[in-house]
């Protein structure tokens, strides 16, 4: 089918427009200069500046996105683990359990996760801070990692690896040198999940810092209860700007690979 | 030795922060508040004994005595249903368009589904507060095209938490369906009109059956997390939205009652079981049907 139905191009018009809209009015009113932000009252990159003067907003930026890249790393690590077990595992003790604990986590409501993290941090006698949310955010990320990874490892075609291990690798060799460079593009865009999520997190976040470490969306949060504001529109700007460039680069990269491995299997097809 | 450290390391990280925490929530939600810090007893100090003894269900009697609470896991499940419904019927159409449009439109079209997916939720919920309010962007269009002589009521509502559902959760609702359709043979349908079907008649009963999963999925992934939704309400809803997630919050934060908090998470949990159970059928099913 090569043309759109009307019907078809309807429902992804409005559909789209849906999606789009709400985040355009966002960008657009971030320039506004006035400080009412349902009118528009000419061009400004006023709420730029201020929010770049905001101690408190720069502060808890640096606590997100440290959180971000430790939480995802670490989710990146243990969710490739898991992944890894479920589909080659094999059977072992409890493993419908431990597939239980990763896919519940996928749709468990935060609020849950928040109050049960907290709870244990509090019975632990742990102090509350990065350190807690690094944990946290590493538990919830490491299940969406391992979904990831594990559907990639299911349409990976095992008998390279098998061939691998025929010619005298090690199994940790095999994996390093055969089954990590193929699964590589799942297990980045693993991390890129993982830290986004983290970067996004509001719920748990607020359940499990303390009074010394708020993040940018419980900063965002605290400001919205209060109404619509210029300054979080510019912020939202930014963020919405620095998503739409890592998926464009994200979707580009990925376009050049799969096209680097048609020329590769063309070349290789010519050589037989 | 090396695979009994692989499944260990991840499976020891789940145990210790994903089902001990629950059993902790359970047990403090069988004990009394204190006006100490944790405000909770019995703890673990009192000897397990003294500990268990003193356990009882107080919070889920009071939990039944306040009507609150019902009228609140009722009107969540009610707003999770019906926004499950909506997205679905928003989320369908956008799939099969997509999945039928021509081939090298797609990965455009699906990025652009996926965009909004990586996109802050919590500042998409916002961009909607600023549409709705009163003299938001929805009320001035719709006085200038005349419809309305007088500004909407919609935010601070049930509708707004609606809509607010609605957009945050379509992409998952659509990404599964489309992921679904796109697998579809083309050629079931073309048997199907050849053999007499309208094209109606066809999509009924060709096309809904075999994207069955996607749909399923979608609705799962849509209604679990739309029943404990805290931010949406918050923002979007009014005082008169009662939603267990928002309850949980307020209870846990500001009145501090950390047992009726736990009582509200356990009965909230109990609800989901069944459809988290269903869900992950559903995907180990369709995880056999790939292999």
């Amino acid at each position: 089918m090569n043309r759109l139905s009307s019907f078809n191009a309807v429902s992804l018009t409005f559909g789209f427009v849906f999606l789009y809209v709400p985040m355009l009015i966002l960008v657009i009113y971030s320039f506004n200069a006035s400080k009412l932000v349902t009118v528009w009252a000419g061009f400004s990159t006023r709420w730029y500046g201020e929010l770049l003067s905001n101690e408190a907003f720069l502060d808890a930026a640096w606590v997100t996105l440290r959180v971000a890249v430790i939480s995802s790393s670490f989710a990146t690590v243990l969710g490739t683990m898991a992944a890894y077990v479920l589909v080659r595992g094999g059977r072992f003790f409890g493993r419908t359990l431990f597939s239980g604990m990763i896919y519940a986590p996928l749709v468990m409501p935060e609020v849950i996760t928040g109050l049960s993290l907290l709870l244990l941090f509090i019975g632990l006698g742990m102090d509350r801070g990065v350190l807690t949310i690094v944990l946290a955010h590493t538990t919830f990320s490491m299940c969406f990692v391992s979904v990831v990874v594990s559907s990639r490892l299911t349409t990976f075609d095992r008998s390279l690896e098998e061939a691998a291990l025929d010619l005298g690798a090690s199994p940790f060799e095999a994996f390093r040198l055969i089954t990590l460079p193929i699964i590589a593009p799942a297990v980045i865009s693993g991390w890129l999940l993982a830290f986004t999520l983290s970067l996004d997190d509001l719920v748990i976040a607020s359940f499990t810092s303390g009074p010394s470490a708020t993040t940018l969306p419980m900063k965002i949060w605290s400001s919205v209860r209060l109404g619509v504001s210029p300054e979080i529109n510019a912020l939202s700007t930014i963020l919405i700007g620095l998503v739409t460039v890592g998926v464009i680069a994200a979707s580009i990269a990925s376009k050049h690979s799969a096209l680097r491995a048609k020329r590769d299997e063309q070349a290789a097809a010519r050589a037989q | 030795m090396r695979r009994a450290f692989l499944i260990a390391v991840p499976f020891v990280w789940l145990l210790a922060l994903f089902l001990i925490p629950f059993a902790v929530v359970f047990k403090i939600s069988l004990s009394d508040i204190a006006l100490a810090i944790p405000p909770y007893t019995p703890t673990a100090k009192d000897g397990i004994w003294n500990m268990l003894s003193q356990l009882d269900f107080e919070n889920f009697i009071f939990l039944t005595t306040d009507n609150l609470y019902w009228r609140a896991y009722v009107s969540s499940l009610q707003i999770a249903f019906f926004s499950t419904l909506f997205t679905l019927c928003v989320g369908y159409p956008m799939a099969y368009a997509m999945a039928r449009a021509p081939e090298q439109w797609r990965p455009t079209l699906l990025m652009l589904v996926i965009l909004p997916f990586w996109t802050s939720f919590l500042i998409r919920v916002y961009a909607w507060v600023g549409i709705l309010s009163g003299e938001g962007f929805l009320n001035q269009f719709l006085l200038w095209i005349g419809v309305i002589s007088t500004p909407l009521t919609i935010l601070n509502t049930n509708t707004a938490v609606y809509i607010g559902i609605v957009y945050t959760y379509l992409p998952f609702m659509i990404l599964p369906i489309y992921a679904a359709l796109d697998r579809l043979d083309g050629s079931l349908i073309e048997a199907a009109e050849d053999l007499g079907c309208s094209r109606l008649k066809a999509f009924w009963l060709v096309t809904i059956p075999l994207s069955r999963n996607g749909i399923i999925a979608g609705c799962f992934l849509v209604f679990i997390p739309a029943l404990g939704e805290f931010v949406i309400p918050s923002l979007l809803g009014g005082s008169g939205t009662l939603m267990i997630g928002k309850i949980l919050f307020e209870e846990f934060f500001s009145n501090r009652d950390w047992p009726v908090a736990s009582a509200v998470a356990v009965i909230l949990l109990l609800i989901l079981i069944v459809p988290i159970v269903l869900f992950q059928r559903n995907e180990q099913r369709q995880a056999e049907a790939e292999k």
